[in-house]
C-alpha cells in the first residue's frame, strides 16, 4: 500500500488541530509563571482632556496591592515606535508625536492608559484601579477625519498643526488632469470605509519576566511577529539588548493585523517585571480589547474616473482622508499610502493615476492594518466606482470590466502608482466565477424571488492586491524603517527527521500543516516526522512575522533557500559515500542517487553519517545537517479575482440575507486546498461582516458607542451562508514555489461584491451608492422612503 | 465532579466557574473571548446542558457534575465524533473558540435526535462567536457528527 500523499497539493488535515480540539491548546493566558503578578489598567473614560492630578494613594494601600505606576514612572522609558516614516508633497517628514506607553500629561483617547495597578490576584489589582483619583480637564475633541480638518478643531497634538500627520500623494498629476481634460465623460463618487474593530477571538495577553540569574527578560504575548516586539520594544521603549529579552508568542488565538504591533501593555509588564523582581502578567478584558486594539480601515474619499465615449478608462483621481486615530501604530502611515494607493490600478489597464491622501489625528483608537489593510479600501473605491459608471452611463458591469482589463499578455505589466504585477488573469477568474455564480441565471431567480416579494439583486467585483510582504530596499525607499526578509531554519535531526524553526507565525493560518507538506514534499521526509516551531525569539534564529500574506511568499521562500544547502550538503556527503563525483549525485524522493545506477544513500543515511563522521569528507565539509536561509523576496505577489454575490432584501424589515457568495481566486501554487479554501472562506466573512453588520461607531464627543460583543455587530453563523470558494491559478514568476498569498483576499474582493449587489437590489429606489455597512435600518429607510413617495 | 473526577475548592463567592476552571484546576481548554456573554468560547456543560461558564458563578455549581473539553474523548483517548468532525471538516483555524464550539455543538446536536437543517445548525450556533473559519466548515462538521453522535448514542 502506499503512503497517502502528503506533500505538495494535498488536503492534508492539521496537525495542529488535535491539541487545539482536546483542549490541549497553549495560549498566552493559558501561561502562569511561580511568584506572578497581576496587571490592571486604568484607562481615560475621556477622549480629550488634561490631566490635573493622579492621587494613587488609597489604591497603593489597597490590600495585595504591589506597585501603582503612572507616566511619572516611566520617565526613563521611551515612547511606542512607529516602524515607518512618509514624507508630504513638499517633501516634509510626517508629524510624528510621542506616544507614550501610559498618557503623559493629556490622555488623547477613550482607553488611552494612565496607570497600572500591580497586585498579587487580578481581583485586587481591579479593585484598587478604581481607588486611584484622576482630575481631568476636559478638551475639545474630535471622532472624524472631517471635523478634525475643520478650522478650529481640538489640536490631538501640538506638533501636528490642524491635526495633520502627513498630505501625501502618488501619480501623474498633470497627465491626469489632462485625461480629465479631454474626457467624454467623468463620474464622481464620494464615498466612505467604515471603521472596524479586528476582535479576534483571543483579547491580548502579555506576561513579563526577569530572571535575576541572568539579568534576562522573557515577554510572553500574543503577536503575529515576535522577533519585530523584541526588536521595537527592545532598542526603542526599554533599551534592552536582543541578547537579554526574549520573546515567546505561544499559540495565538487569531490576528487579523491587530496583534502585529507594539503596544502599550507589553512595555509595561516587562518593565514592570524587572522593576519588581517578579512576574507580571496582563490579561484583556473585551471592553478593554475594543478600546485598545488598533482599529482598522476608516477611509473618506472622493473618486473620480475619466472615461471616453467608448467606455474605456482615461485616468483616475483619487482624494483620501485617512483616520489614524490618537497615535501612530507601528505601521499605520504605510496602510493608506503604500498599501492603498498604490494599488488603485487594481485589475485595469487606466493609464494615468493621481491620488492624494491626508493622514489625520482624531481623539480615537490608534488606526493600523486589518486584514487586507489598504487593499480593501482601494478595491472598494475603485469597484464601487466601476458599478457607478454604470449607473450613471448604462454601461454593463461586466463588459465594461472585461474592456478595461489589463490584458492577459501584458505581464509583467507596470501600472502608473509604482507597483509592477508579474502574472494575472482576470479574464478567467471573472468567467469561470459567472459560471459557478450561475450569472446568466439571474434574472429568472431575481423574478422568481419577486413573486415572494423579495428585493434580489447580484454584485461583481475583482480585485487584485499586492502582497508577499516585502522586497527590503523597495519597502525602505518607501520609508520602512525595517527590513521584511524571512528566515527558516532547518535542522535535519541524526535519525533523519526534521525541524523547521520558521520567523513566521501561524495564528490560524495552519503553519505547522502547511510548512510541513513543503519539507515532505522536497526533502523526501513523512509528513510524521516534521515539525514546525515558531514563536519563541530563543528558538529561532529572527524573522519578521506573519501579516500582508507573506508567510508561504517570503517564509515558505526562506524554507526552499535553506533546503536547497541541506541538498547541496547531501550530495557532497552522499558522493563521498558512494565513491562518485558530486555532479552525478541526483537528489530525489529523499534519496541521493548516483545518475544512471541504483547506487543510493536516504536522507536519513546522509543525516546519520553527517552527525557520525566517522568515513566523511571532514577537511571539506563540517559534520551536520543544519541549514539557515534569510530570503528577501525580488517583489510583491499579486493574487487577483471575482467576487460575486447575490443578495435578497426583505423589504418589511430591511434585512439582507446573503443567498450565494462566489468566490474565484488566483492565490498561486496552492499548497492545501482545504486550508486555502478555510482561509478564502473565513476571509469572506470579515468581509461580508464590514459590508453588512459592523461598524465602530464614535459619538461627535469621540465616545465609544459600539464597545463590546453587545453593541458591535459581529457576523455570526445565522448572518452567513456558505461560500463557494474555488481557484483559477497563475504562479508568481519569482518565486521558486509560485506562491502568491491567500489569507487576505476574502476580506479585499468580498465588501464591494455586497454593496454593488444591495445597491443592484434597490435600484428601483433611486440608489446610486450606499456606504457599509448596508444595515437593515439605511435600507429599510431608503424602502419606506420609495413607498411614501409613491403614496 | 469534573470531567468525572470530584473536586472540592474553596473560592470567593464572586468566583466564576471558568475562574474556577482555568485558575484553580488548570482546565485552561476552557476559554474567556469577552466579557458580556457573547461569545461562547467559555462553554461547558453542567448536569448535561451546556452552559457559558462566564455567566455561572462557581458556587452555583456546587455538587454538580462538569464537562469540559478536556472530558470530552474517551478515557482512552478516542475522539468524540464532534471533535473528529471538527478536525475531519477544517472546522477550526486558530482554534480559541473551538472547545466552546465544540461544546455547545455536542448539546445541539444531542437535544436535536431527529436531525438538523443547515440552517437550524446555523441557527443554534448564535451563541458561539468565531472569527477565522466564517461558520462554513463548523456548520459542515456538526452536520457530519449527527448520524455519528446519534448512531452512538443508539448503541
Amino acid at each position: 500500500m502506499n503512503a497517502p500523499f502528503e506533500g505538495i497539493g494535498a488536503s492534508v488535515r492539521r496537525k495542529e488541530d488535535l491539541r487545539f480540539i482536546s483542549g490541549r491548546g497553549n495560549y498566552t493566558d493559558d501561561i502562569n509563571r511561580p511568584n506572578q503578578t497581576h496587571a490592571v489598567f486604568r484607562r481615560s473614560d475621556r477622549p480629550h482632556a488634561t490631566i490635573v492630578s493622579i492621587d494613587t494613594a488609597a489604591a497603593k494601600a489597597a490590600p495585595g496591592v504591589v506597585a501603582v505606576y503612572t507616566a511619572e514612572d516611566l520617565a526613563a522609558i521611551g515612547g511606542l515606535p512607529c516602524g515607518w516614516q512618509i514624507h508630504s508633497k513638499d517633501g516634509s517628514p510626517m508629524a510624528e508625536p510621542k506616544h507614550p506607553v501610559l498618557a503623559e500629561g493629556k490622555v488623547r483617547h477613550v482607553g488611552d492608559p494612565i496607570a497600572v495597578v500591580i497586585a498579587e490576584t487580578k481581583q485586587q489589582a481591579r479593585d484598587a484601579a478604581e481607588l486611584i483619583a484622576i482630575e481631568l480637564h476636559d478638551l475639545p475633541s474630535t471622532a472624524t477625519v472631517t471635523d478634525a480638518l475643520k478650522p478650529g478643531a481640538g489640536q490631538v497634538h501640538d506638533n501636528a498643526p490642524g491635526n495633520v500627520c502627513y498630505d501625501w500623494h502618488i501619480g501623474d498629476k498633470e497627465a491626469t488632469e489632462a485625461a480629465f481634460a479631454r474626457a467624454a465623460k467623468v463620474v464622481k463618487l464620494d464615498l466612505e470605509n467604515n471603521r472596524l474593530v479586528p476582535n479576534a477571538m483571543e483579547p491580548r495577553v502579555a506576561l513579563g519576566e526577569y530572571d535575576r540569574h541572568t539579568g534576562d527578560y522573557t515577554l510572553f504575548t500574543t503577536s503575529q511577529n515576535p522577533h519585530v516586539i523584541r526588536l521595537l520594544m527592545g532598542a526603542f521603549v526599554l533599551g534592552l539588548p536582543e541578547h537579554k529579552l526574549r520573546v515567546v508568542a505561544p499559540d495565538v488565538g487569531g490576528g487579523f493585523g491587530s496583534k502585529i504591533y507594539h503596544y502599550a501593555e507589553e512595555a509595561t509588564v516587562t518593565w514592570a517585571a524587572g522593576k519588581l523582581g517578579r512576574p507580571v502578567k496582563w490579561t484583556a478584558e473585551r471592553t478593554e480589547s475594543f478600546m485598545s486594539d488598533a482599529h482598522g480601515r476608516d477611509h473618506v474619499s472622493t473618486a473620480e474616473m475619466a472615461l471616453d465615449a467608448q467606455g474605456n478608462f482615461l485616468g483616475l483621481r483619487v482624494n483620501t482622508l485617512a483616520n489614524m486615530g490618537a497615535y501612530l501604530s507601528t505601521f499605520a502611515p504605510a496602510v493608506p499610502t503604500y498599501l492603498y494607493a498604490t494599488l488603485l490600478a487594481g485589475t485595469y489597464k487606466t493609464p494615468v493615476i493621481y491620488a492624494e491622501v491626508k493622514a489625520v489625528f482624531t481623539n480615537t483608537v490608534p488606526v493600523d492594518a486589518y486584514r487586507g489593510a489598504g487593499r480593501p479600501e482601494a478595491t472598494f473605491l475603485l469597484e464601487r466606482l466601476v458599478d457607478t459608471i454604470c449607473h450613471d452611463t448604462g454601461a454593463d458591469p461586466i463588459a465594461i470590466r472585461r474592456q478595461n482589463f489589463i490584458p492577459k499578455d501584458a505581464f509583467p505589466y507596470q501600472t502608473p502608482v509604482a507597483l509592477q504585477y508579474d502574472s494575472g488573469d482576470y479574464f478567467t477568474t471573472i468567467e469561470v466565477a459567472m459560471k459557478n455564480a450561475d450569472y446568466a441565471g439571474f434574472p429568472a431567480r431575481q423574478a422568481a424571488a419577486a413573486a415572494k416579494g423579495k428585493l434580489r439583486g447580484i454584485g461583481i467585483s475583482t480585485y487584485l492586491e499586492a502582497c508577499g510582504i516585502a522586497p527590503s530596499a523597495v519597502v525602505g525607499s518607501l520609508g520602512a524603517r525595517a527590513g521584511l526578509y524571512e528566515v527558516a531554519n532547518i535542522r535535519v535531526h541524526p535519525t533523519g527527521s526534521v525541524t523547521v524553526f520558521t520567523g513566521t507565525h501561524s495564528h490560524g493560518q495552519g503553519h505547522e500543516t502547511t510548512l510541513a507538506q513543503l519539507v515532505t514534499s522536497q526533502l523526501g521526509v513523512p509528513f510524521s516526522q516534521v515539525d514546525i516551531v515558531h514563536g519563541d525569539t530563543a528558538r529561532i534564529p529572527f524573522g519578521m512575522g506573519t501579516y500582508g500574506s507573506r508567510s508561504l511568499a517570503v517564509g515558505g521562500t526562506a524554507m526552499v533557500k535553506a533546503m536547497d544547502k541541506i541538498i547541496a550538503k547531501g550530495k557532497k556527503i552522499a558522493a563521498h559515500l558512494l565513491e562518485a563525483s558530486v555532479d552525478d549525485i541526483e537528489f530525489a524522493d529523499g534519496s541521493f542517487k548516483v545518475a544512471g545506477t541504483d547506487r543510493a544513500k536516504t536522507l536519513s543515511e546522509i543525516a546519520l553519517t553527517a552527525y557520525v563522521p566517522h568515513n566523511y569528507p571532514i577537511t571539506e565539509i563540517e559534520p551536520g545537517l543544519d541549514e539557515t536561509a534569510f530570503y528577501d523576496p525580488a517583489n510583491f505577489t499579486f493574487p487577483g479575482g471575482c467576487h460575486i454575490c447575490e443578495i435578497e432584501i426583505d423589504p418589511e424589515t430591511g434585512v439582507t440575507s446573503i443567498v450565494n457568495f462566489t468566490a474565484v481566486d488566483d492565490v498561486g501554487r496552492v499548497i492545501n486546498p482545504m486550508i486555502v479554501e478555510g482561509q478564502v472562506q473565513g476571509g469572506v466573512a470579515q468581509g461580508i461582516g464590514q459590508a453588512l453588520l459592523e461598524h465602530a461607531i464614535y459619538d461627535s464627543n469621540a465616545q465609544l458607542l459600539s464597545g463590546s460583543f453587545m453593541d458591535y455587530t459581529m457576523p455570526r453563523a445565522d448572518n452567513l451562508t456558505n461560500i463557494s470558494v474555488a481557484t483559477e491559478n497563475t504562479l508568481c514568476t519569482h518565486n521558486p514555489l509560485g506562491v502568491k498569498g491567500c489569507g487576505e483576499v476574502g476580506a479585499i474582493g468580498s465588501p464591494p461584491a455586497v454593496i454593488n449587489a444591495v445597491v443592484n437590489a434597490l435600484k428601483n429606489y433611486g440608489v446610486r451608492h450606499m456606504n457599509m455597512p448596508a444595515s437593515p435600518e439605511k435600507i429599510w429607510g431608503i424602502i419606506n422612503a420609495g413607498r411614501k413617495a409613491a403614496e | 465532579t469534573v470531567n468525572g473526577k470530584s473536586a472540592t475548592i474553596e473560592v470567593e463567592g464572586r468566583t466564576l466557574l471558568v475562574e474556577l476552571l482555568r485558575e484553580k484546576l488548570g482546565l485552561t481548554g476552557t476559554h474567556v473571548g469577552c466579557d458580556t456573554s457573547q461569545c461562547g468560547a467559555c462553554v461547558v456543560h453542567v448536569d448535561g446542558e451546556s452552559v457559558k461558564a462566564c455567566t455561572m458563578l462557581a458556587v452555583q455549581a456546587d455538587g454538580s457534575s462538569v464537562l469540559t473539553i478536556e472530558g470530552l474523548a474517551k478515557a482512552d483517548g478516542t475522539l468524540h465524533p464532534m471533535q473528529e468532525m471538527f478536525r475531519e471538516h477544517h472546522a477550526l483555524q486558530c482554534g480559541f473558540c473551538t472547545p466552546g464550539m465544540v461544546m455547545a455543538a455536542v448539546d445541539l446536536v444531542a437535544k436535536n435526535p431527529q436531525g438538523l437543517s443547515e440552517h437550524e445548525i446555523r441557527e443554534g450556533l448564535e451563541g458561539n462567536l468565531c472569527r477565522c473559519t466564517g461558520y462554513h466548515n463548523i456548520v459542515k462538521a456538526i452536520d457530519a457528527a449527527q448520524p455519528l453522535m446519534h448512531a452512538r448514542a443508539a448503541e
